[in-house]
């Protein structure tokens, strides 16, 4: 089975994070950049599955010059190889444009199976796996706590609010899942060793056969108008429990007509 | 006016609160038409609701094969509405499933999309709420029409009474929509708690509450108060709670009128999903825990002496 697993270098969810303020885009600069969180969990997912039936696992990323770090790290893990979209052009692009690009990769990996994380933690928009099954024509199966593989046959549980959803499809499919569908394995020496002789192609946005004009801020279908900190809050009043913390929590939610 | 058209997003045969959310925000932007997709005889059991709202039209898709597919149902039907008509913007509410319409309908298109969106102006800039709460971002979509999900919470649902006029929309699946099938729903009993993302006042507990079994006190407090239950990443990863209910950067975002944080330190990752609630509450037995900064009211203490106290308070209150 040939698997790609998409990954995305994203700022530290676990620090201070700015939008740049002359293009306002995402300062990675000041950032400390590290695989998307949720990414883990698909190349995980991806390695079991090679470890059951056998195959290849390629990360594909998309990003700027210094994602290559995260790629090296993501094959660490353990995947075979790795392609990198790597064009000056495309600093800026939307999610549309940017599943545009990805998709066209995509097209020339002929992957039975792409797995991604279902979000990234700094756009959040959840929105990548479905423009791009239906750019490629691919089942989606998103939001996967669970994944069962039987020959083509592939079959997710999706948590809802209400409980859950058995989903199934055939390959070629994009699978997105969540953190709750396995615990991702730590690099070893070993595979960090390895991970730096593994082959990482370059494709620029020519070799995809992607006109400059059709991404970036040119190419964009979305625009940031304007964006501000949010003042921080005050923490209000704090007492200490002397016996009647309790007592004294409820007085404050009844003075707030909570209770 | 122009239409607008609001997604329904229907749970168990009723409108979820956010759907009442996007139609309130939808009215300051043109008239609202709700367009419902589902199995037959969804749209009869909700029109009333959707009319008390201000849905001046309802779009009626239904097919016995909507049921069977995620996604696709929604994004054919919201193409062919935008290529016929003309709406002044399409809002979804912001749950998985209404970010993936919108993602998808965006593809087919060619439209622009933003996703979370807590506030939309008359002209279409979009406010959005990002880093864990720590910064706000106005953004428009440039190419298209204003194509967002609205984000739960993020307003008060107000009524405005109308008559809906109900307009039924026929849409055939292509082979391309019916790739991925849904072989079975699984309802989970959840009790009388409202849903997370749509309670007014949410009770979370971390990892000072030690265990699951400890989670009742939580529970206890939360029914007293009419409120949901959540819990910290660290609280679901040890296995004290399920997973779905929980608030942080890699769970659910709540924005609640009452926040009551119990034994939760208050890390980015958990901020960021609560940071906008309107008053926030905390106990907690570390005077250093971070929650303190945002707390409106804290409590610096052992949870599990204040909050038994608390309840028995609120039951002397009730009473």
């Amino acid at each position: 089975m040939k698997i790609v697993v998409l990954v995305k270098q994203v700022p530290d969810s676990g620090a201070e994070r700015n939008l740049r303020s002359d293009d306002s885009t995402v300062d990675r600069d000041s950032a400390n950049n590290v695989i998307n969180e949720m990414d883990e969990y698909a190349i995980e997912e991806a390695l079991k599955l090679r470890e059951a039936h056998g195959g290849e696992v390629t990360i594909l990323t998309m990003g700027p010059e210094r994602a290559a770090e995260s790629i090296r790290k993501a094959l660490s893990m353990g995947p075979d190889k790795a392609v990198h979209v790597l064009d000056d052009a495309l600093h800026g692009s939307c999610a549309l444009a940017t599943s545009k690009v990805l998709a066209a990769a995509l097209k020339t990996l002929e992957p039975d199976l792409v797995i991604a994380g279902a979000e990234s933690t700094d756009a959040r928009g959840q929105v990548l796996p479905h423009m791009l099954a239906e750019r490629l024509g691919a089942a989606a199966l998103t939001g996967a706590r669970k994944l069962t593989v039987d020959g083509a046959t592939l079959t997710i549980e999706r948590q809802t609010e209400e409980g859950y959803e058995v989903v199934t499809a055939s390959t070629p499919a994009v699978v997105s899942v969540w953190d709750t569908i396995n615990e991702p394995r730590y690099p070893s020496f070993k595979g960090i060793m390895e991970a730096k002789k593994k082959p990482v192609q370059t494709l620029s946005l020519g070799d995809l056969g992607i006109d400059a004009g059709e991404v970036g801020f040119g190419g964009a279908s979305t625009a940031v108008v304007e964006h501000a900190r949010r003042p921080p809050r005050q923490g209000g009043t704090r007492v200490n429990d002397d016996g009647e913390g309790g007592v004294k929590l409820v007085e404050f939610l009844v003075s707030e007509k909570f209770v | 006016m122009a239409e607008v058209l609001v997604l329904v997003k229907p749970s168990q045969g009723k409108v979820t609160k956010s759907t009442l959310e996007a139609l309130t925000i939808a009215r300051g932007l043109g008239e609202p038409a709700a367009v419902v997709v589902g199995e037959p005889g969804l749209a009869s059991s909700i029109t009333d609701k959707l009319g008390e709202y201000g849905a001046a039209k309802v779009y009626v898709a239904e097919s016995d094969e909507f049921g069977d597919y995620l996604v696709t149902p929604q994004v054919a039907v919201l193409e062919k509405l935008v290529r016929d008509g003309e709406p002044a913007a399409v809002l979804i509410p912001s749950t998985q499933e209404g970010k993936e319409v919108a993602g998808r309908l965006a593809v087919r298109l060619g439209n622009g999309v933003l996703t979370d969106v807590v506030s939309l102006d008359t002209d279409g800039i979009a406010t959005q709420v990002v880093f864990a709460g720590s910064t706000i971002v106005k953004s428009k979509v440039s190419r298209g029409i204003p194509l967002v999900t609205i984000r739960p919470s993020s307003v008060t649902p107000t009524p405005a009474p109308t008559t809906p006029s109900v307009e039924p929309v026929a849409v055939a699946l292509g082979e391309a929509d019916r790739l991925a099938r849904v072989k079975e729903r699984v309802t989970e009993a959840k009790g009388a708690r409202p849903e997370l993302t749509e309670a007014s006042i949410v009770v979370s507990g971390g990892r000072g509450v030690g265990s699951a079994d400890n989670f009742k006190l939580v529970e206890e407090l939360a029914d007293l108060l009419g409120a949901a239950v959540g819990a910290s990443r660290a609280a679901t990863d040890s296995g004290f709670y399920p997973h779905q209910f929980q608030v942080g950067q890699t769970g659910k975002t709540v924005s609640p009128q009452l926040y009551v944080a119990l034994g939760i330190s208050g890390a980015i990752q958990h901020r960021a999903g609560m940071q906008t609630s309107k008053t926030i509450v905390a106990v907690n037995k570390d005077n250093e825990a971070p929650i303190f900064e945002l707390a409106d009211f804290g409590v610096v203490g052992d949870l599990f002496k204040v909050v038994p106290q608390a309840a028995e308070e609120i039951r002397k209150h009730k009473a």
